[in-house]
C-alpha cells in the first residue's frame, strides 16, 4: 500500500512525513523524524514514556496513529526547553533529582507541563492522579511529585 | 526561564566542598530535554532488523528447525539457531562473572529443548521489522512437547517433570541444581533453651525488575570486528558474553554502552546482543534487535518465586536464641537462584548464636531468572522478619526493642561467616523508634477502614570488585573523568562531588564520563550496589595521584621539595619554611604550564576493590486497608538506612525510596501469573501492576551516616538494602491493621478478602 502523505506541526515548526497506515505517532516520531526523546516502554499506553501533546491535549503517542497528526499541533519533550533555556519543570526536576534513569523522564515532564497549564496550584492527590500514567520504576515518585508541586509554587510566584 | 542550569549558582558555596552536596549532575540537561540516547535511540546507515522467534511451549524437545522458505522471503537477510551459537558442553562449567556459559549459551538460544514458553528458538534479519516478523512466521520448528513444571514446590517433587536429564541431586534425577548452607553454634541446643519456639511457611511469585526502558542494541560487524551498542549494567559484560557466544576475540569487540533506562540486576545478563552480532556477521549489515514489553516480561529475567520455612526461637526476655530457615528459590529454565542472598541476609541483621540458613536453587519450566536488587535478600528476609514479628506479639514486645535487645553489631559473627566491623543497625533502629513516625497514633478506623503499622528491617552484603577509572587535566584547568560503569541512578554526580572537592574545585568544571570498552580498563557490573563504593576508590586514588604530580609541577617551578608544597581549595601552595614564600598556583595556571613543565597531567587507576562492609535498613510502614474491596494502600512510609557516607544525598535518598516502592509492589501487586498452558498470563504494565504514582505516598527517608572505616569517603552500598524489609514491613502493618497473618505475596485484594471471608476484621470488631 502506498504510503500516507500527513503534514503537520511539532513543536511549532510546519512538519511533513509519509507514513504506513498502521503506524503509530510514536514509530514516526521515533523512526524518520529522528525526535527520540519520547520513549517506547510498551507501545500499550501504560506506561507513558512517549506521552505527547496533540493541540494541547496530553497523548501516548504510541497509541495514536502517525496519519491522525494531519492538520494537528504536536508537543513533544523536544520542544520544552527553549534552545539551552530549560523549562522550570526541567531544571526542578535536575535540583531535586527526581530522575535517576531518565527513561520515564521525558513523559513525566510532558504529562506534568500539561498539568500546571491546566492547574497552576495542584494539590498533590491532584498531581498524583494527574501523573498515574506515567510509571516511574527508579525514584518511587517521591521527588517528582515534590518537584511539580515546588514548580506550580515557583511559577505562581513568578507571575504575581 | 531560569539561566542554562551550567549557569546556577550552588548557594554561595566557594570552600569546594561538594561531597555530601546536592550538585546537579552532569549528564542531567541531556536526560530532562530527551536528548540523551538510551538503547533504541540509536540507528546506523544501511541499519536492517532482528527478529526472535520464540517457543510457544514451556518444555519441548526440539527436533528440527527448517528455516528455508524464512531465507527466501524477499528482505530477509540472514536467519540463525542455536548452530550459529557457540556451544558449551553442558557438562563442563565455563563461568564468566555470575553467569555460567553452559546456561547462557542455552538462554539466548534454545539447543536441546526449548525450556520455558518466550524461550529463543530462531532469529532473523531482515530490511524492516515487518519483513522480519513474517519471516519468523515461515521458520517450521518440529516440537516434542513435553510435561512441564514452573512452580517452585512442584518443581522439587519428586514425581516432577525433570528438566534437564543430567541433573541430579543426593545421585537422583532431580530440578535441584544446588544447595547452600550456612551453620553457626548448634540450632537443636538452641531451640530446647528457647521459651517460645515459631515456625511459618511462607511463599512468594516471580516479579519483575520492571525496568521501562526495553532490551535493545545494535550491533554492527564489518571486517571481523564488532561494535555493540547496547543498554545494560556493564559494557565488559556485553563484550566478554558476545565473545564467548560468537567465538570473537574480545579485542575485536567494541561495546559501547548506551543510557541505561532502568536495569535493577535485570541488565547484568544479555539476551539480544550475541544474536545481533551473529546476525550482522551473517548478513553483512548492522543489526538493530528491540524486545517487546511483552518479550520483556515473558523472557527476560524475573526474580525468583519462593517456597521458605522459617523457624526461631526467643527466650521469655526477647533474647533470640535459634534461627532455622530453608529458602527454595525458582531459578527458571536453567541455574542461578539467588540462594545466597536469601539464605545469607535473612537473619543476618541479629546476634543469634545458633542458626542454621539453607537455600536451595530449583529449576523449572520459565524464564532463567536474573538478578533483581538485593537478589533473593527480600525472599530471606520476608520470612525472618514476619516470624519475629510473631515472636514479638507473642511476647508482648515492642517489634522495635525486639531487634534493637538482638540487633548485629561490631563484633557479630554471622552465620555465612563475616565478623561484623562497626556497622549501623542499631542507628537505624533507634532513629526509627525516635522517629514521629513511630510515635504517631494511627488513624482511628473509620468508614470500614483499618489501619495497621509494621516494621522490618534488612541486610544486604555490598560488594566491591573491579573498577578502573581515569582523571585527564585539561589544558585550561578542567577535568575529564572517565569511568567504566554505566550510570543507572546518579553515579556520575557522585563522582563529580568527589574529584572537584579532592581538587578543590567547582564541581561543574569536573566532566565524568563512561568509557567503551576500548577506551577505559575493565569494570564490573553496575550492581550488588558497588558502584559508587568501588568507583570512588579508584578515582580517588587516580585524583590523589593527579594532585601528587601538580604538587611536584608547583614544587619545580618554585625550586622547592615537592614534600614542602600543600594541596588545598584549588591550589599548590608553599608549606613548612616556604609558607607564603610564593603565591599559591591554581590548578587552571599549573594545567596551563603542564606541556612545558614535563607533560600532560592525568593519572589512572585499576582496582579490585575490597572492603565494601554490609548495610543495615530498617522500615516503618501504615497501611489502611478496605475490607470491603480488600485494597490495601500504603499511607506513610520511612526508611532508616546506614549508608556509611552520602556522597550525594539526593540519589541516596532516590536510591531508598525506588527500592521500597519496588518492594511495596512485591508485596502488594505484583506477580507473574501463569495459564493453564504454562503460558505467562499477564505479560504487560495493565495485568502485571507495579505501583504508579496516585498508589504510593511520599517515601520518607532517613540518612544515617555511620562511615565504612575501609572506604577513603565512609561509602557503604546504598542501592539493594531499600528493597529488602518492605515485603515483611507490609505484611507486619496488614497483620496489625486485620489481626489476621498472610504468608503468601502478593497481598492483592482477591486474597486480603478470601483471608477475611465473613468474619469481621478483629479490630473492626473491637471498634
Amino acid at each position: 500500500m502506498a504510503k500516507l502523505h500527513v503534514s503537520t506541526t511539532i513543536n511549532g515548526e510546519p512538519q511533513e512525513f509519509l507514513c504506513d497506515a498502521e503506524q503509530s505517532l510514536l514509530d514516526v516520531l521515533r523512526g524518520p523524524l529522528g525526535l527520540t526523546g519520547s520513549k517506547e516502554g510498551c507501545a500499550s499506553g501504560d506506561c507513558g514514556a512517549c506521552s505527547v501533546t496533540v493541540d494541547g491535549r496530553l497523548v501516548c503517542s504510541c497509541l495514536m496513529l502517525a496519519a491522525e497528526a494531519e492538520g494537528k499541533s504536536i508537543g513533544t519533550i523536544e520542544g520544552l526547553a527553549q534552545g539551552d533555556r530549560l523549562h522550570p519543570l526541567q531544571t526542578k526536576f535536575l535540583e531535586m533529582a527526581a530522575l535517576q534513569c531518565g527513561i520515564c523522564t521525558p513523559g513525566v515532564l510532558m504529562a506534568a507541563k500539561s498539568l500546571l497549564d491546566r492547574n497552576p496550584d495542584p494539590s498533590e492527590h491532584e498531581v498524583r492522579f494527574w501523573l498515574a500514567g506515567n510509571l516511574c520504576r527508579c525514584t518511587g515518585y517521591d521527588k517528582i511529585v515534590r518537584a511539580v508541586m515546588e514548580t506550580a509554587k515557583d511559577m505562581r510566584e513568578a507571575v504575581r | 526561564m531560569n539561566a542554562p542550569v551550567s549557569e546556577r549558582p550552588i548557594g554561595d558555596k566557594v570552600d569546594n566542598k561538594w561531597i555530601g552536596e546536592r550538585t546537579v549532575r552532569p549528564d542531567g540537561a541531556e536526560k530532562v530535554t530527551g536528548r540523551a540516547a538510551y538503547a533504541a535511540d540509536t540507528t546506523m546507515p544501511g541499519m536492517i532488523w532482528g527478529k526472535v522467534l520464540r517457543s510457544p511451549h514451556p518444555h519441548a524437545r526440539i527436533r528440527s528447525i527448517d528455516t528455508s522458505k524464512a531465507e527466501k522471503l524477499p528482505g530477509v537477510k540472514a536467519v540463525i539457531t542455536a548452530k550459529d551459537v557457540v556451544d558449551f558442553p553442558i557438562d563442563k562449567s565455563v563461568m564468566l562473572g555470575i553467569q555460567d556459559m553452559r546456561w547462557m549459551c542455552r538462554n539466548v538460544m534454545a539447543r536441546e529443548k526449548a525450556l520455558f514458553a518466550g524461550h529463543p528458538v530462531a532469529a532473523v534479519a531482515a530490511t524492516t521489522e515487518k519483513i522480519a516478523a513474517e519471516a519468523c512466521k515461515l521458520i517450521e520448528v518440529d516440537y516434542e512437547v513435553l510435561p512441564w513444571v514452573i512452580d517452585v514446590e512442584e518443581a522439587m517433587k519428586p514425581d516432577a517433570p525433570i528438566l534437564h536429564d543430567f541433573m541430579k541431586f543426593e545421585g537422583k534425577p532431580s530440578n535441584i541444581a544446588g544447595k547452600l548452607e550456612h551453620k553457626l553454634g548448634d540450632v537443636e541446643k538452641g531451640f530446647a533453651e528457647a521459651d517460645i519456639v515459631i515456625e511459618r511457611t511462607f511463599r512468594t511469585k516471580p516479579v519483575h525488575q520492571g525496568y521501562i526502558e526495553l532490551h535493545a542494541c545494535l550491533v554492527s560487524v564489518s571486517d571481523g570486528k564488532a561494535t555493540v551498542w547496547s543498554s545494560s549494567q556493564g559494557q565488559f559484560m556485553v563484550r566478554a558474553m558476545c565473545a564467548h557466544l560468537s567465538g570473537l576475540p574480545q579485542n575485536d569487540i567494541r561495546a559501547i554502552p548506551a543510557e541505561i533506562g532502568g536495569g535493577f540486576g535485570g541488565k547484568t545478563i544479555v539476551y539480544l546482543e550475541p544474536l545481533a552480532l551473529i546476525l550482522s556477521r551473517k548478513s553483512g549489515r548492522p543489526v538493530k534487535m528491540v524486545m517487546t514489553r511483552e518479550e520483556v516480561f515473558r523472557a527476560s529475567g524475573p526474580t525468583s518465586g519462593s517456597f521458605s520455612r522459617v523457624k526461631i526461637g526467643a527466650k521469655k526476655d526477647g533474647t533470640i536464641v535459634a534461627a532455622e530457615g530453608t529458602f527454595c528459590l525458582q531459578a527458571g529454565a536453567l541455574p542461578g537462584s539467588p540462594i545466597r542472598g536469601a539464605a545469607g541476609c535473612a537473619f543476618a541483621p541479629y546476634n543469634i548464636a545458633n542458626v542454621h540458613s539453607v537455600g536451595y536453587d530449583v529449576v523449572s519450566n520459565r524464564s532463567k531468572v536474573a538478578a533483581y536488587r538485593a537478589p533473593g535478600a527480600p525472599l530471606g528476609a520476608y520470612a525472618a522478619e514476619c516470624v519475629l514479628d510473631e515472636i514479638a506479639e507473642a511476647l508482648k514486645m515492642d517489634p522495635l526493642q525486639l531487634r534493637l535487645k538482638n540487633a548485629a553489631r561490631q563484633g557479630t559473627k554471622l552465620a555465612y561467616g563475616p565478623v561484623l566491623p562497626r556497622v549501623g543497625y542499631v542507628e537505624t533502629l533507634e532513629a526509627a523508634i525516635g522517629h514521629p513516625h513511630y510515635k504517631t497514633p494511627l488513624p482511628k478506623a473509620t468508614n470500614g477502614r483499618l489501619y495497621g503499622r509494621g516494621v522490618a528491617s534488612g541486610y544486604w552484603f555490598n560488594a566491591g570488585g573491579e573498577s578502573s577509572a581515569q582523571v585527564n587535566i585539561n589544558e585550561d584547568g578542567t577535568v575529564v573523568v572517565i569511568t567504566g560503569h554505566p550510570d543507572i541512578g546518579g553515579s556520575r554526580a557522585s563522582t563529580a562531588n568527589i574529584v572537584a572537592e579532592l581538587l578543590g574545585i567547582d564541581y561543574r568544571k569536573v566532566s565524568v564520563l563512561i568509557g567503551d570498552t576500548s577506551v577505559i580498563g575493565f569494570s564490573n557490573l553496575t550492581g550488588g550496589s558497588r558502584v559508587t563504593y568501588a568507583s570512588a576508590m579508584v578515582v580517588t586514588q587516580s585524583t590523589e595521584r593527579v594532585i601528587g604530580t601538580l604538587k611536584e609541577r608547583a614544587a619545580k617551578i618554585w625550586e622547592i621539595d615537592p614534600e614542602a608544597v600543600e594541596w588545598e581549595n584549588g591550589a599548590a601552595r608553599p608549606a613548612g619554611d616556604n609558607a607564603g614564600k610564593f603565591e599559591p598556583l591554581t590548578l587552571a595556571q599549573l594545567a596551563a604550564k603542564a606541556n612545558a613543565m614535563g607533560g600532560p597531567i592525568g593519572a589512572g587507576t585499576q582496582l579490585n576493590t575490597t572492603g565494601a562492609e554490609g548495610g543495615f535498613a530498617t522500615h516503618l510502614c501504615d497501611v489502611e486497608v478496605d475490607p470491603e474491596l480488600g485494597i490495601v494502600r500504603v499511607i506513610r512510609y520511612t526508611s532508616f538506612q546506614d549508608v556509611g557516607r552520602a556522597i550525594h544525598p539526593g540519589y541516596v535518598e532516590g536510591q531508598m525510596q525506588g527500592g521500597a516502592s519496588q518492594g511495596i509492589g512485591w508485596a502488594l501487586s505484583e506477580e507473574y501469573i501463569y495459564d493453564k498452558n504454562g503460558r505467562l498470563d499477564n505479560p504487560g504494565f495493565l495485568d502485571y501492576r507495579m505501583p504508579v504514582t496516585s498508589d504510593l505516598p511520599m517515601l520518607d527517608s532517613v540518612i544515617i551516616e555511620v562511615p565504612n572505616p575501609k572506604h577513603p569517603q565512609g561509602v557503604r552500598g546504598v542501592g539493594e538494602v531499600p528493597i529488602v524489609p518492605p515485603l515483611a514491613a507490609v505484611a507486619n502493618a496488614i497483620h496489625d491493621a486485620l489481626g489476621k497473618r498472610f504468608y503468601s505475596l502478593p497481598m492483592s485484594p482477591p486474597k486480603v478478602l478470601e483471608a477475611l471471608g465473613d468474619e469481621p476484621p478483629m479490630k473492626a470488631a473491637a471498634d
